[in-house]
């Protein structure tokens, strides 16, 4: 024991735990002081999620001792973390939609009423109008939260484990569904919780927002401590350096030269409901295409809307100069589009099934002998991919839910790519995604380009669009609302055309 | 991989053995406890029995896995078997009118079982009605068909038309019966669907995410629709076994048969929440439940208490399987 234990409002010591097969943590040692926002950082699969379930009670150490407030302690259950003052708001928000925000902030706890049994109403939604105003939080709390902004239901976490007399909450993700001014809303707050002495360990893949935020960071790697340092002493590349444990001089890929491949794909006027709206652009073979714009302005759907997911009300799609008709995604497929959906686990994984099959799936029809699969060339055809886009997985065998979120990434780019398709749209292909796998997605989209591919991607991160596309277009309420050369565009310009000042005849 | 492995030293894991054979042992563990209970049980007469009466809901299992393997359900199989039966049952009664054949009656079955395992189908995935609510309609539906088409009453008189009929349901060749060579047979067919053709891949793909599949451009609705017609059918064909057993076709056949089908395959694995579950579990499953129904019958546990064991026994399956998992 040092003399810091006073001081250390928790302090991980040699914390180990295996799964079978993996060594997870290794010895991995972190503290955290009263009152600082404390960034873990580490790629996907690094031991970040493992430690932090191993502080909120769902996994226990194999060996090592958690120190709360200067005494060891155990914590068997996520409650058990809760009760000693810890709690944590998960990436997928825990709120029930339907119920009020009082009636969320205080679930399983109400105070209880006069006559056993019964609920306090009125002494309820008091208490969560206190702990709401405290954290400058203007809402109702009886409003069901469903109608809250995600920024607003992550604060309703927040005054959830505020009323638990929280002294240190575990953020993980807390930013990746936000938009910017969300994510300064957020931040603000969580400030202001420092300052009341509550502590914070925030996990982010954004490396701008742990210097905008943190205090203190720890870094791991491959379920190893890797570094603990103030975040003023540290610069991005030494960050990134910590993460990836090499050098990493570039994160964009060198753009090729100008774009002259001729017109692979050509969208006129194609609308449906009111998120797409006249969309009218032409890609061109070996370009990457980036489409900029923030939630909710149309972007996903004008892909959806191409790819034949929902169909077009009206419009044109082109493929190679002849029109094509698509309404459904198998016909889009047949035209050579494929479509790397957002939301990865959702709309593109067959989790409980291997890695070959995800890769393979649209290609078994003809990876067969007579009438039954060929297995051997169904995985001849995966561990092709999984050399070429170093997926890090144990085997083809493997089941894809069980590796990590770049692979999986990965797994489902492959799929589409066994399919040579002349066309291959990405919406937020490295969403949450850490940056060294980030970096192979952005080589591997260039290197399709390269190959003639037009590519397509919708992405939230101006510095990822303006890094990596030939040619930016601009969506605002479901229009084209600009269209910049991402050579001469900045942050602002993108900006400012996303949020419609250009059109309303003002700047900003 | 990023982190290391330690396999060299990881000791013999009971964890991955049991998932993997815990089910297996299952049964074994049942046929022990029987047969130290009851000296009748380990009997090639018994044994045969028990695959014979295991037979018609193992059949109509195979159908209920895959319904449920793509997160549906069907609970008019029950229903199904009862009307299709006694359709094709009674146009052979009147072969001589109606032309009928034994081979005809079972292509009658199965075209009746088919089609109420199409609208089944086309409730699912075009009308969008959910699979419990789509099926219970189905099922008050057949039976209430059933029961008006034959007035309640039972369809016989097929003896001299229906000897193949009875060969399915009675005959044995080399001393093995008939239903269970079929019923082998259909599990046979369902495990090289299930695991070697890009079609049963393919309802393995849409029980994982339905949403993905689409959007791979699997024909999702034909897949449903494949397998509602196939659980249908072959609800038929269990009926028409049934019958050539029973050598007459009920209205009130297959009551309940949906449970014990949901109970096979669900107690073999296969998970509500779709896309796993194999069809090695599902026969366990279905044996498992057969020995159940046979070593109670063994015991001469009165009628009522068996149902009441048989509710024990699949809900400790369902908890054992859960804590291994």
């Amino acid at each position: 024991m040092n003399q810091d234990d006073k001081q250390t409002l928790l302090r991980l010591q040699n914390i180990h735990k295996s799964f079978p097969g993996v060594h997870a943590l290794n010895d991995v040692t972190m503290s955290v002081l009263p009152g600082e926002i404390h960034g873990l950082l580490g790629e996907n699969g690094a031991g970040k999620s493992t430690l932090m379930k191993i502080l909120n009670g769902v996994y226990r150490a194999d060996s090592g001792n958690i120190v709360w407030q200067g005494n060891a302690i155990e914590i068997h259950s996520p409650q058990d973390a809760q009760r000693n003052g810890i709690s944590m708001i998960h990436q997928e928000l825990a709120l029930v939609g339907y119920l009020d925000a009082g009636k969320n902030i205080f679930l399983g706890r109400e105070p209880g009423g006069i006559i056993p049994g019964t609920i306090n109403w009125g002494r309820m939604y008091a208490d969560a109008g206190r702990i709401v105003d405290e954290l400058g939080l203007a809402i109702d709390v009886r409003r069901p939260v469903r109608f809250f902004s995600l920024a607003q239901q992550q604060m309703i976490e927040v005054a959830k484990a505020l009323s638990l007399e929280a002294r240190l909450i575990i953020m993980d993700e807390p930013t990746s569904s936000l938009t910017d001014r969300e994510v300064e809303t957020l931040f603000s707050q969580m400030r202001a919780l420092r300052d009341r002495g509550v502590s914070i360990i925030f996990i982010s893949h954004r490396l701008e927002e742990i210097f905008a935020i943190c205090d203190r960071v720890t870094v791991l790697r491959d379920g190893a401590w890797v570094a603990t340092s103030p975040i003023a002493d540290l610069t991005t590349d030494t960050l990134i350096k910590y993460m990836v444990g090499r050098e990493v001089d570039q994160i964009f890929e060198p753009r090729t030269g100008s774009i002259s491949g001729q017109v692979i794909l050509e969208v006129k006027d194609l609308n449906r409901g009111d998120r797409v709206k006249n969309i009218t652009f032409q890609l061109r073979q070996g370009e990457i295409l980036g489409i900029a714009g923030l939630v909710g302005a149309g972007r996903t759907e004008t892909l959806e809307t191409i790819f034949g997911a929902h169909p077009a009300s009206s419009g044109i799609i082109r493929v190679n100069g002849e029109q094509v008709r698509i309404r459904r995604p198998d016909q889009a497929i047949k035209q050579g589009i494929g479509f790397v959906t957002e939301d990865r686990k959702g709309q593109g994984l067959f989790p409980a099934m291997t890695v070959a099959i995800n890769i393979a799936i649209t290609r078994l029809a003809e990876l067969v002998r007579a009438v039954l699969v060929n297995r051997g060339a169904v995985n001849t055809l995966a561990e092709d991919f999984i050399a070429r886009l170093d997926i890090r997985t144990p085997s083809a065998q493997q089941k894809v839910q069980n590796l990590s979120g770049g692979n999986q990434q990965k797994v489902i780019i492959s799929r589409w790519m066994t399919l040579n398709p002349r066309v291959l749209m990405l919406d937020e292909p490295t969403r949450g995604i850490d940056v060294g796998a980030k970096h192979e997605i952005y080589r591997l989209m260039r290197q399709l380009a390269s190959e003639g591919v037009g590519i397509i991607m919708v992405s939230s991160e101006l510095p990822e669009i303006l890094g990596v596309s030939d040619r930016v277009l601009v969506m605002h309420e479901g229009r084209i609302a600009g269209e910049f050369n991402p050579q001469h565009a900045t942050q602002d310009d993108l900006m400012t055309a996303a949020t419609g000042m250009v059109q309303e005849g003002f700047r900003l | 991989m990023t982190a290391q492995a330690v396999e060299e030293k990881r000791p013999f894991d009971w964890r991955t053995f049991f998932q993997s054979y815990g089910l297996l042992l299952s049964l074994l563990l049942l046929c022990g406890i029987i047969s130290l209970a009851s000296d009748r049980f380990l009997t090639v007469d018994n044994l045969r029995n028990v695959l014979r009466q295991a037979s018609i809901n193992g059949i109509i299992s195979i159908g209920m896995m895959m319904v449920i393997l793509i997160r549906g359900l069907d609970l008019s199989v029950g229903s199904v078997l009862a009307f299709a039966t006694v359709v094709a049952a009674d146009l052979l009664s009147r072969g001589e009118v109606t032309g009928v054949t034994p081979l005809g009656a079972i292509g009658i079955a199965g075209l009746v079982g088919g089609t109420a395992g199409m609208i089944n189908g086309i409730l699912v995935t075009w009308i969008k009605i959910p699979p419990f609510i789509a099926t219970l309609g189905m099922m008050t539906f057949a039976r209430g068909a059933a029961l008006q088409y034959t007035n309640g009453q039972p369809i016989t008189g097929m003896a001299e038309l229906g000897e193949g009929i009875r060969f399915l349901g009675s005959a044995e060749l080399n001393g093995i019966p008939v239903p269970i060579l079929a019923a082998g047979i259909l599990y046979i067919l369902a495990y090289v669907l299930l695991n070697h053709v890009p079609f049963g891949r393919y309802i393995y793909a849409m029980g994982n995410n339905e949403e993905a599949a689409y959007l791979s451009g699997l024909p999702v609705k034909r897949i449903k629709m494949f397998v509602y017609i196939v659980s249908g059918a072959l609800a038929a064909f269990a009926g028409i076994i049934l019958m050539g057993r029973l050598n007459s076709a009920q209205p009130t056949a297959g009551a309940l048969s949906e449970f014990d089908a949901i109970a096979a395959v669900v107690v073999g694995g296969t998970s509500f929440s779709g896309g796993e579950g194999t069809v090695s579990g599902t026969l366990i499953g279905v044996l498992i439940i057969a020995v159940l129904n046979n070593g109670l019958n063994l015991l001469e546990i009165p009628s009522f208490y068996q149902d009441i064991a048989s509710g024990v026994v699949i809900a400790l399956a369902l908890l054992l399987y859960r804590a291994i998992r």
